[in-house]
């Protein structure tokens, strides 16, 4: 069972400890406390603790020289009207309603391509995985600012049909769509965890349907769809959760500054230019905390719009 | 649509006939099943070497060109090479103050570190959680699995100040007492989740034999998740050999840069000449990975597979 699976099956699963749970509660205290003592330590300074702290900042003004002085929801306002800021929203709102929707429907339809008895699908499965794991790093950003420049490869494909193709990362139409392009690419990790749902579902459902006379595509939307909807759920709020922190790629393809013209700043580019290029330390937690309010939200409203689309068989 | 139609009945047919559990799927169709099958297998193949095709060849464009002349990068789409030219790969090693090596000694120090400390305080954070009981339990398992979807740029303010606070800016510490922390709690599920699977019975065998739970744990668990520590070893390894942001903030000295960050200020300070030794040490860069990924693969998937990883 998945991460997010465990979490709502926690919120599902309520009632009072059964006897065998009140007994053996407490037997291994003083054990499970040595165990878990890293992991703890852990959530107190490094994960729980700056959470909370940040949060404080966030109603101060800080500079990291000076000790933080209270200015109550003055960040929040400062944010209200920071156009820039904005702009960093719409930016990002664009990148994750565009980016992973299609992401996902390219895994789902290539997972769907390799999934029936295919010859050479660990051949395949590995050539479409790789581009997800060298994604995230700085050479692969590097390769896109070149592929999509104004002499880059793109433009000399083009050229050779007779094509003069744009500065795709110079113009500021095109430059969040080349970084876009960039999180499609990466489609293996979710196309992985696509085939591994495809292989759970029982094929008696689609012999019955056969018998029954039903149509590929009557079986794609009756059983593959509804059967395959927690898989693609978990995929969803994963790659939610994963594309609002989006950073590498445009702070390299626009060489740190978000640009041309802000189009590629997205909101994780404008927090570390304000927390770490201006050190407006409070500004930047405020920010913070905004973008976790905000991926809270999705994440809330995929789980209570799920409740609408998403099957379980159990 | 025709043509679509005998798909799922050749699955079936394949899966009947090789006598397994009809629950899981053959991933071995029979090909011959039918003429339109094969038609369709070889439509299939099509689309799949296609779209590999496009995928894969700005990868292979890249290393083609890093051992190219500088100017043929801007005017070559093409693969072919007509004679090795290694000069990108010398001037790029040795572009930046120091040799490009050291980034990567670097890196290897703080991949090492993060590897070591993830095997450790996960695995002991697992072993409590899928075996012992004890006040706290559920809320902390709550609170665990919480932390996974937890954005980073929530934590690192505060983070950062607290550790510059105790002089570790320029330091590898940042980036690897976290995970001594067992901080990447996506591990700790995923190990959780694996010890979940190892028979009860070989704890109790151990316990009636006086082993404690330090012991169980050494000499009964460990050995038994060595595919769990594998993967989180492969994993561990390519998110920080890759990690940028957190380089990003802690490394500021061009002495104790890793790779990436590294790589970064070699394509700010790169004139339009040397996109060639650029991509030469973007190809160096990736190395490790691509290795790590020849030979790990099996873990990666599995991994991926079971528990979706990222």
């Amino acid at each position: 069972m998945s991460a997010i699976g465990e979490l709502s099956s926690m919120t599902r699963r309520k009632g009072p400890m059964t006897k065998e749970e009140k007994k053996a509660n407490g037997r291994d205290n003083k054990a499970a406390y040595v165990f878990l003592l890293p992991w703890l330590l852990g959530l107190a300074v490094i994960t729980v603790g700056p959470m909370f702290m940040s949060l404080y900042l966030s109603f101060t003004d800080y500079n990291l020289l000076q000790p933080p002085e209270w200015v109550g929801l003055d960040n929040f306002v400062r944010m209200f009207g920071d156009a820039r800021l904005h702009n960093s929203l719409r930016v990002t709102f664009t990148y994750v309603l565009v980016g992973v929707p299609l992401q996902l429907a390219v895994a789902l339809v290539i997972a769907l391509v390799l999934d029936k008895g295919l010859r050479g699908l660990p051949f395949y499965r590995s050539i479409f995985y790789l581009p997800s794991l060298l994604g995230g790093s700085v050479a692969v950003a590097i390769l896109w600012k070149q592929i999509f420049g104004t002499t880059g490869l793109v433009n000399q494909v083009l050229a050779m049909i007779g094509i003069q193709g744009p500065g795709w990362i110079s113009d500021p139409n095109t430059a969040l769509g080349s970084i876009i392009l960039l999180h499609v690419w990466t489609f293996g990790s979710p196309m992985i965890i696509f085939l591994a749902g495809l292989r759970q579902i029982p094929v008696m459902y689609y012999e019955a349907a056969k018998v029954d006379g039903a149509t590929t595509l009557q079986q794609f939307w009756r059983i593959t769809l509804p059967m395959l909807s927690p898989i693609i759920f978990f995929n969803l709020v994963l790659q939610i959760i994963g594309s609002f922190q989006s950073f590498t790629q445009a702070f390299i393809v626009s060489g740190g500054n978000g640009g041309p013209s802000d189009s590629t700043m997205f909101f994780t580019l404008y927090l570390y230019q304000k927390g770490f290029g201006q050190f407006d330390m409070g500004y930047a937690s405020a920010m913070a905390w905004f973008l976790l309010v905000i991926i809270g939200v999705f994440t809330a409203i995929n789980f209570i719009a799920s409740k609408y689309w998403v099957f379980y068989d159990d | 649509m025709t043509k679509l139609q005998t798909l799922p009945a050749a699955g079936g047919d394949s899966a009947a006939k090789s006598g397994k559990s009809p629950r899981r799927r053959e991933s071995r169709g029979n090909l011959a099943f039918s003429r339109s099958a094969r038609i369709k297998g070889l439509i299939k193949h099509a689309i799949l070497i296609i779209v590999g095709g496009v995928m894969i060849y700005p990868l292979l464009w890249m290393v083609i060109s890093s051992l190219r002349p500088n100017d043929l990068i801007f005017r070559e789409p093409g693969l072919w090479l007509n004679n090795l030219e290694m000069s990108n790969y010398t001037d790029g090693w040795s572009a930046l103050t120091h040799p490009f090596g050291h980034y990567m000694i670097n890196s290897a120090i703080v991949v090492l570190g993060s590897i070591v400390g993830n095997l450790v305080s996960c695995s002991m954070a697992a072993y409590a959680f899928a075996r012992l009981q004890f006040t706290g339990k559920k809320l902390f398992f709550g609170i665990m699995l919480l932390t996974i979807m937890l954005p980073f740029h929530v934590i690192i303010v505060p983070q950062y100040i607290l550790f510059s606070q105790i002089g570790w800016v320029n330091t590898f510490w940042p980036l690897i007492v976290p995970k001594l922390l067992a901080t990447d709690a996506f591990f700790v599920f995923l190990m959780v989740q694996f010890i979940r699977g190892i028979p009860k019975d070989l704890d109790e065998a151990a316990r009636i034999d006086g082993a404690g739970h330090p012991r169980i744990f050494l000499r009964v668990i460990l050995p038994l998740m060595v595919p769990a520590l594998a993967t989180t070893t492969i994993f561990t390894f390519i998110w920080t050999w890759n990690d940028f942001f957190g380089a990003l903030i802690y490394l500021t000295d061009p002495d104790m840069f890793t790779v990436p960050v590294a790589l970064r200020a070699f394509v700010d300070s790169q004139s339009a000449t040397s996109w060639g030794s650029l991509f030469a040490m973007s190809i160096v860069s990736l190395l490790p990975v691509f290795l790590v990924f020849l030979f790990g693969q099996r873990f990666l998937i599995k991994g991926i597979a079971t528990t979706g990883i990222k």
